[in-house]
């Protein structure tokens, strides 16, 4: 059970935390043909578009409303209009997702109003989605932005349940949380397929972000999941949801639809998969396909392998609930200690992290536990690299954005295999950095007992 | 203290800036960045250009009043290098939450910046103003002042707020701030007659490092760089310089007009991105500093460094040029850098098909006819899809430009280069030049386009009438649901496998070499990526806003 505090510092210093409204746009470019806009300044889109294209290494549709200060004083119903108007227009969008900012939630802009309108007036809109999600910058987070965008969708795209029709036992919807990477949303279809399911994915980011090689320029998202196959996610016999944050979207699904969902929070690590394999053949009343039997083998033998070198680990993570959440109760399922854990924003899991305390806070207050508490491994997104080559400890990149190594998209570490991996690429790490660093020499055993270190045992 | 409307109407009222100096009083007046388009492009807002522009200081903290969107998304995405203090690496934003929009922000800032003098203790901070708090009414400006004198350490406030406009009108406000909070508010210990200023140089990647110890050599001292590498102490004491190179980027035109105003410290625009303009900037220099009253024999000294210099570099570009013989290059980048890598790379035997002219002035694109000929093709204002066919229609075999057009030309599978502010090497002065010229032989004999231009051994079969139907039957019975014909990435179709097998097992029967190119329309761009045609309503606008 940890203690979940609030960093109460004035200035956040080193942020680990990126905005809502990107996080509502990284949403929309799961689905095909979508053009994401935000709502306000330039700058906001600008910076969102750098962002991710320094991710993914791919072109990255997203737009903005180009709100002026003029504009701001007027209300973006003009803006808006024109917007939506040249996407229309030059980019035959087949859906345009539109996120607000700080700046237009500031202004108190009526976007759903403005959107009545702007359809009224120009009636070849009639057939293009619109959804809208009010997402300020000034309260939530990334991941809280990707989810409420997720349930938004559902309310505007899934059609009701059409009890003329049988549900389909064999399709299954599956709502992945912002922390799953293409590679993982592969790795998950795979294993739905082998199970004789037919996925459904909202958002599907691996069609549209696996940096494959596109035959021609589309001006929007490439592959994704589309509007028609949205519309009619409510016949499926099951909903599964990835992550505590999609469980608002699950439950609208489930009210919209009357579809029962099963949430899984986390995907990484032997137990969470033993459960999902169990869950699997349950609903799918097969057995668990060999290949599965065999990749859960070689996962405990990798955790055989490795917990020589990832137990005792004092580890330093710095990341969204749900991913700190999977990777701290894995880790410390391998034996680690879990010993500075900081998030951006409040969530449910957070008192289920298997450490003493979390703290809602940034990089600096990670880096300063970490430095205290005497911490041999930090991971967190790229930003966290300053702060381990500071405490001279390994760096694992994990999470969003990883802007300064290549292959973000396929790092994969959910399932036997996904776990397997991320298990191997850890103790790699750490053997590496003590090969490196921590070699014996002559002096290394001469200083007295008194000044033996000795580790609270509470921490384990 | 001048109002932030005054301020940008002085900025758009630049009498430096060539472009404008051409303008009516009307259109100056409308400023020098168009009005955005909404659902156009995004560009950077001039909050980013504020930042973009300053950063660079090193011993600076750097402190962004607003919600976490403004650096929370962008923080850590230059490669400007320090010699000393990286506090200028560290994020400090107020990250304002619902309460500080309801009640006002200005609390929070004024406690930020007292954790920051306690924590950091840094030479001065800067507070950038974003949008929300410029709209709820924060006075950045009083804060700063109270907390001025409260903590004894210059806070300078730099009213950029992003909706004023675009990334080039920030990076103006930003030496507007300079100049009113920080310019002559200094004494440097001693001056000299060889102390020059630099200014609009950000030392990404260490470029300023390849050109300083030439200036070492000749006993001149940089004694404000603005603002690469630079330091608070130094650019307070900057009037004291004695003559300023503007370096490329227009960006801060109004520091170096209003410093000659003020202090008559003489200006001239300069580049150190290739041979001739950096030995061009060297004499100017000199030039500048004798005129200021440097002994004459600095020229001779200059001369005799250039002379050895050059010899040099041009013995060196010669082993490229069997390399580079009848290849052409397409520059996709602004203003000075438009032309001024251009001499060298023709020497280097690469032929330039076409330079954008977007950002340039009339006398930039004089120099441009001058190098390259009246034929010179200029690119105004090209859309992707305008440049991608042109790199299709082998108008070229590789592409410079910056990070966000890159995909036009990897997409098409053809050689790019970096070389604008995101790149990972430096290309300046003599030494800089042969770094370029090294990643551009890089990137055009790289093994991997042949293999990417090849396309899979499939597609042929597949563009068949009958391999065609099998694919269509096959998309179709694999998702009924999906038109492929629609933004949906193209189905490669794994159908007849025996036959793609068979065939895999000819070709591997007669040699690795797979089947001849059909119709090779270009040297360049392969035959399955390239030359496929793109609709020309298409026009992505995430690629639209390449510098
Ligand atoms: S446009 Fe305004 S709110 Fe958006 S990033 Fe720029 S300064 Fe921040």
């Amino acid at each position: 059970m940890a203690i979940v505090t609030t960093s109460k510092k004035a200035c956040s210093v080193n942020p680990l935390k990126m905005s809502q409204p990107i996080g509502g746009s990284f949403a929309f470019m799961g689905l095909r043909g979508a053009m994401p806009l935000l709502h306000g300044p330039q700058g906001c889109a600008s910076f969102g578009l750098t962002l991710f294209v320094r991710h993914f290494n791919e072109a990255v549709p997203m737009q903005t409303t180009a709100m002026s200060e003029v504009a701001t004083v007027l209300g973006g119903h003009e803006n808006l209009e024109q917007a939506i108007l040249n996407i229309y227009n030059r980019a035959e969008p087949e859906i345009i997702g539109i996120n607000s900012t700080g700046v237009t939630e500031t202004n108190g802009d009526d976007v759903e109003a403005f959107i009545r309108l702007i359809r009224q007036k120009h009636p070849q809109l009639e057939k293009l989605p619109l959804v809208y999600v009010s997402t300020p910058d000034f309260k939530d987070a990334f991941q809280d932005g990707w989810g409420k965008t997720v349930a938004r969708m559902i309310e505007v795209l899934v059609a009701p349940f059409d009890p003329a029709r049988p549900r389909d036992a064999s399709r299954v919807n599956v709502l992945p949380g912002c922390h799953l990477t293409p590679g993982d949303l592969d790795e998950l279809r795979t294993i739905f397929e082998d199970f004789g399911l037919k996925p459904s994915f909202l958002p599907d980011l691996a069609g549209s972000l696996d940096g494959h090689i596109p035959d021609e320029f589309t001006p929007t998202t490439i592959g994704g999941i589309g509007v028609d196959e949205i519309a009619t996610m409510g016949q499926v016999a099951w909903t599964i949801a990835i992550g505590a944050q999609m469980r608002r979207a699950a439950e609208t699904m489930q009210v919209r639809t009357g579809a029962p969902f099963r949430l899984f929070e986390r995907l990484c690590g032997l137990i969470p998969n033993d459960d999902f394999m169990a869950f699997l053949s349950q609903i799918t009343g097969r057995s668990v396909p060999s290949k599965y039997r065999r990749q859960r083998g070689q996962l405990a033998d990798a955790m055989l392998d490795a917990h020589f070198h990832i137990g005792g680990r004092k580890l330093a993570i710095g990341a969204e609930p749900d991913l700190l959440f999977d990777l701290s109760n894995s880790l410390h399922e391998m034996g680690a200690q879990v010993t500075a854990a900081v998030t951006t924003t409040n969530s449910p899991v957070l008192q289920r992290v298997r450490t003493e305390n979390v703290l809602i806070g940034d990089l600096e207050d990670l880096e300063e536990l970490a430095r205290s508490r005497d911490c041999d491994l930090l991971m967190s997104h790229s930003h966290g690299r300053q702060a381990a080559s500071r405490l001279n400890i390994p760096f694992f990149r994990v999470g969003f954005p990883m802007f300064d190594r290549v292959g973000a998209a396929h790092l994969t570490t959910v399932g036997y295999r996904g776990t397997r991996d991320l298990i191997f690429d850890i103790a790699n790490l750490i053997i590496t950095d003590r090969e490196l660093n921590h070699g014996p020499t002559p002096d290394t055993w001469r200083s007295t007992n008194s000044d033996l270190q000795v580790v609270s045992p509470g921490l384990h | 203290m001048t109002s932030l409307p005054t301020t940008i109407q002085d900025v758009f009222n630049e009498p430096g800036c060539a472009r404008n100096a051409s303008k009516s009083r009307v259109e100056r007046k409308n400023g020098c960045t168009k009005q955005l388009k909404p659902g156009g492009a995004a560009g950077g807002c001039a909050f980013d250009g504020a930042k973009v522009a300053l950063q660079p200081f090193t011993d600076v903290a750097h402190l962004v009043h607003g919600p976490i969107a403004c650096e929370g998304n962008s923080w850590d995405n230059r490669g400007s290098v320090s010699s000393g203090s990286d506090l200028w690496r560290r994020s400090f934003t107020t990250d304002m939450s619902e309460t500080d929009i309801v009640f006002g922000g200005e609390k929070r800032l004024y406690r930020a910046v007292k954790e920051i003098t306690e924590k950091y203790d840094p030479q001065a901070i800067f507070v950038y103003q974003t949008c929300v708090p410029a709209m709820i009414g924060d006075d950045i400006d009083m804060v700063c002042k109270a907390a001025s004198a409260k903590f004894g350490k210059p806070v300078i406030p730099i009213n950029s707020p992003g909706f004023v406009g675009s990334k080039n009108l920030g990076n103006k406000l930003a030496g507007e701030a300079l100049l009113e909070h920080v310019i002559g508010t200094g004494e440097p210990d001693y001056t000299t007659p060889y102390d020059v200023n630099i200014i609009g140089e950000y030392n990404l990647s260490g470029e300023l490092w390849q050109v300083k110890p030439l200036l070492d050599e000749l006993g001149i001292r940089i004694l404000s760089c603005i603002s690469g590498d630079g330091k608070y102490r130094e650019v307070a004491y900057s009037h004291r310089a004695k003559a300023a190179m503007m370096v490329c980027s227009r960006a801060m035109i109004n520091v170096a007009r209003k410093m000659r105003q003020r202090y008559g410290i003489p200006f001239f625009e300069g580049s150190f991105y290739g041979i001739e303009d950096t030995s061009d900037s060297l004499r100017q220099i000199a030039r500048m500093l004798i005129e200021s009253g440097a002994p004459a024999e600095l020229m001779e000294r200059t001369q005799a460094l250039i002379a050895r210099e050059e010899t040099k570099a041009w013995a060196a570009i010669e082993r490229f040029k069997p390399r580079f013989a009848g290849k052409r290059v397409v520059l996709i980048t602004g203003g000075v850098k438009s032309w001024s890598m251009v001499a060298a790379l023709q020497e280097a035997g690469l032929e330039i098909v076409g330079t954008s002219v977007k950002k340039s002035t009339k006398k930039d694109k004089e120099r441009i006819k001058e190098l390259m000929g009246q034929e010179a093709y200029m690119i105004e204002d090209m859309s992707p899809r305008e440049i991608y066919k042109m790199l299709k229609d082998a108008k070229a075999d590789i592409m410079l430009s910056g990070g966000k057009s890159q995909f036009v030309a990897l997409k098409a599978a053809m050689p790019w280069l970096d070389i604008n502010q995101e790149r990972c090497h430096a290309y300046m002065g003599y030494v800089g030049i042969l770094k370029l010229m090294e990643e551009i032989e890089k990137a055009l004999y790289s093994p991997i386009w042949d293999q990417l231009r090849q396309g899979a051994p499939w597609d042929e079969f597949d563009r068949k009438p009958q391999g065609r139907t099998v694919a269509q039957m096959n998309a179709q019975a694999a998702n009924p649901v999906r038109d492929p014909s629609r933004n949906g990435v193209r189905a490669i179709s794994f159908s007849n496998q025996a036959e793609a097998s068979e065939r895999e097992s000819a070709i591997a029967a007669h040699g690795p070499k797979l089947a001849e190119p059909n119709t090779p329309c270009t040297s360049s761009s392969g035959r399955c990526i390239a030359c496929r045609d793109i609709p020309s309503d298409l026009q992505p606008p995430a690629l639209q806003a390449a510098e």
